[in-house]
């Protein structure tokens, strides 16, 4: 079974919607125990940094994945849920995140002249062999986002994008599995990503 | 590179894709799935809906299509039309709609933007404006639509929309719309130019160097086409294809 972590932030429907369009079992759920037994996790969120970690946090469910990650459960961290691994954003007030991984969430800068948020299709620059980009090269991914990661260990980057710099725009390290743009979004290329995941 | 975007407007009317789509692999030409799976597969970027329907239970037959399309479709789209509360934002977000786009309740009530921003963040607020040009050159924004002269100037709304909290802006100039003798360059530039979050290009579309030029000229971050489109008059591939040879970065 694949659980969809609810953490009451963001819309957890594409998600949702696109894990059974591919035939695999999933739930949507906010149920400690149903999220520790089950066999994948996908991190979800959109919206403000700091709203979604105190949402995690307020139910407790920051908890389950650390808890998670300890028992390597393989979880997927989708947008704002993959800038959450993270130790803290530059959004608002600086508020700290989980901190799983090493690694900063920053803002792009004004002075490159380029819209924010940065909001359609780039292309990745694959990093390094990986499962989720597995059969497929340099792909173009749907994004939509203010604030993008900056990861310390760079072994752990599997896919970096441009848009005026360069940033981290996929990781995969041990059971944890982070990408910036939404799979659920990106057409056919998204689809086969999640595929990947859930297999 | 962030590629531009190329987007087919479909018109709906009680659930049902209206004014003529003309894809003859189609089995219903009317059924908005259908429709959209097949402009996901000739490489539309995202799509948007525009809701015509008037009658005031259309916000359940809008919320199953919106249901439909999301369970089969993995594209980002978007869905306007006779929004006026957050909580036609949440029953539409929640059904799948990536985002929402917002024009006379916007104009009637910029509390929404902001609202709506506030609570389900600014990706998925999009201001749509219809602006007209006026004789001293300027351009009014128009309501109802089209039919409405606000006396607001496009700029002041367009920078005030961006304030509250609005992440993109769709920008139809009247005269040109359905003219086919290409966008408003001058207007979408200085709009474009002037706030921060992506512009869509909308009105004019009927060659293929009007969808460069809206790039190019206009500053476009997106080009929308509905007729030009749905009669396959053109194909988004053609679109593509001829940007990607002029060094316009789009996705194939």
């Amino acid at each position: 079974m694949i659980s969809i972590i609810d953490y009451g932030a963001g819309n957890l429907n594409s998600v949702e919607k696109a894990v059974r369009f591919l035939g695999f079992e999933c739930t949507v759920t906010g149920d400690r125990d149903e999220i520790l037994s089950s066999d994948k996790l996908i991190l979800p969120g959109v919206g403000a940094f700091e709203d979604a970690m105190k949402h995690l946090q307020d139910t407790g469910l920051h908890r389950a994945v650390y808890d998670a990650v300890e028992k390597k459960i393989p979880i997927l961290g989708i947008c704002l849920g993959m800038q959450l691994f993270y130790e803290q954003s530059e959004e608002g007030n600086g508020p700290l995140g989980l901190g799983i991984l090493k690694g900063k969430i920053k803002r792009f800068p004004d002075t490159l002249d380029l819209k924010i948020p940065q909001m359609g299709w780039n292309n990745l620059k694959i990093q390094k062999k990986c499962r989720l980009f597995d059969g497929l090269e340099n792909p173009y991914v749907y994004f939509v986002h203010s604030y993008y990661l900056e990861a310390e260990n760079r072994n752990e980057v599997a896919a970096t994008c441009e848009y005026g710099i360069s940033f981290d725009a996929a990781v995969e390290t041990g059971s944890i599995f982070l990408t910036q743009f939404h799979p659920e979004k990106s057409g056919e290329t998204g689809l086969k990503i999640l595929k990947n995941f859930m297999e | 590179m962030l590629s531009k975007r190329i987007i087919p407007c479909l018109d709906v009317h009680n659930g049902r894709v209206v004014k003529g789509v003309n894809f003859v692999n189609l089995r219903d030409a009317g059924d908005p799935v259908e429709i959209a799976k097949e402009y996901d597969r000739q490489g539309a970027d995202e799509l948007v809906f525009l809701d015509i329907t008037a009658s005031s239970d259309a916000r359940n037959i809008v919320i199953d299509m919106v249901e439909a399309v999301a369970s089969q479709v993995f594209i980002p789209f978007t869905v306007g039309g006779g929004i006026r509360t957050v909580e036609d934002f949440r029953d539409i977000l929640r059904a799948g709609a990536d985002k929402i786009s917002i024009n006379s309740s916007a104009v009637e009530n910029p509390q929404l933007i902001h609202d709506a921003a506030e609570k389900f963040g600014s990706q998925c607020v999009v201001v749509a404006m219809d602006v007209k040009r006026k004789e001293d050159g300027n351009y009014s924004v128009y309501v109802h639509g089209g039919r409405k002269d606000t006396g607001i100037d496009a700029l002041e709304w367009a920078k005030k929309a961006e304030a509250l909290g609005a992440g993109e802006i769709l920008l139809t100039a009247m005269d040109s719309d359905g003219t086919k003798n290409g966008y408003d360059n001058a207007i979408t530039a200085k709009i474009s130019e002037m706030v921060s979050i992506p512009v869509i290009a909308s009105g004019g579309a009927g060659k293929l160097e009007h969808f460069y030029d809206g790039i190019v000229k206009g500053k476009a971050d997106a080009v929308l086409a509905a007729s030009l489109f749905h009669y396959k008059e053109l194909t988004i591939r053609q679109v593509k294809e001829y940007l990607k040879e002029r060094d316009i970065p789009v996705r194939i």
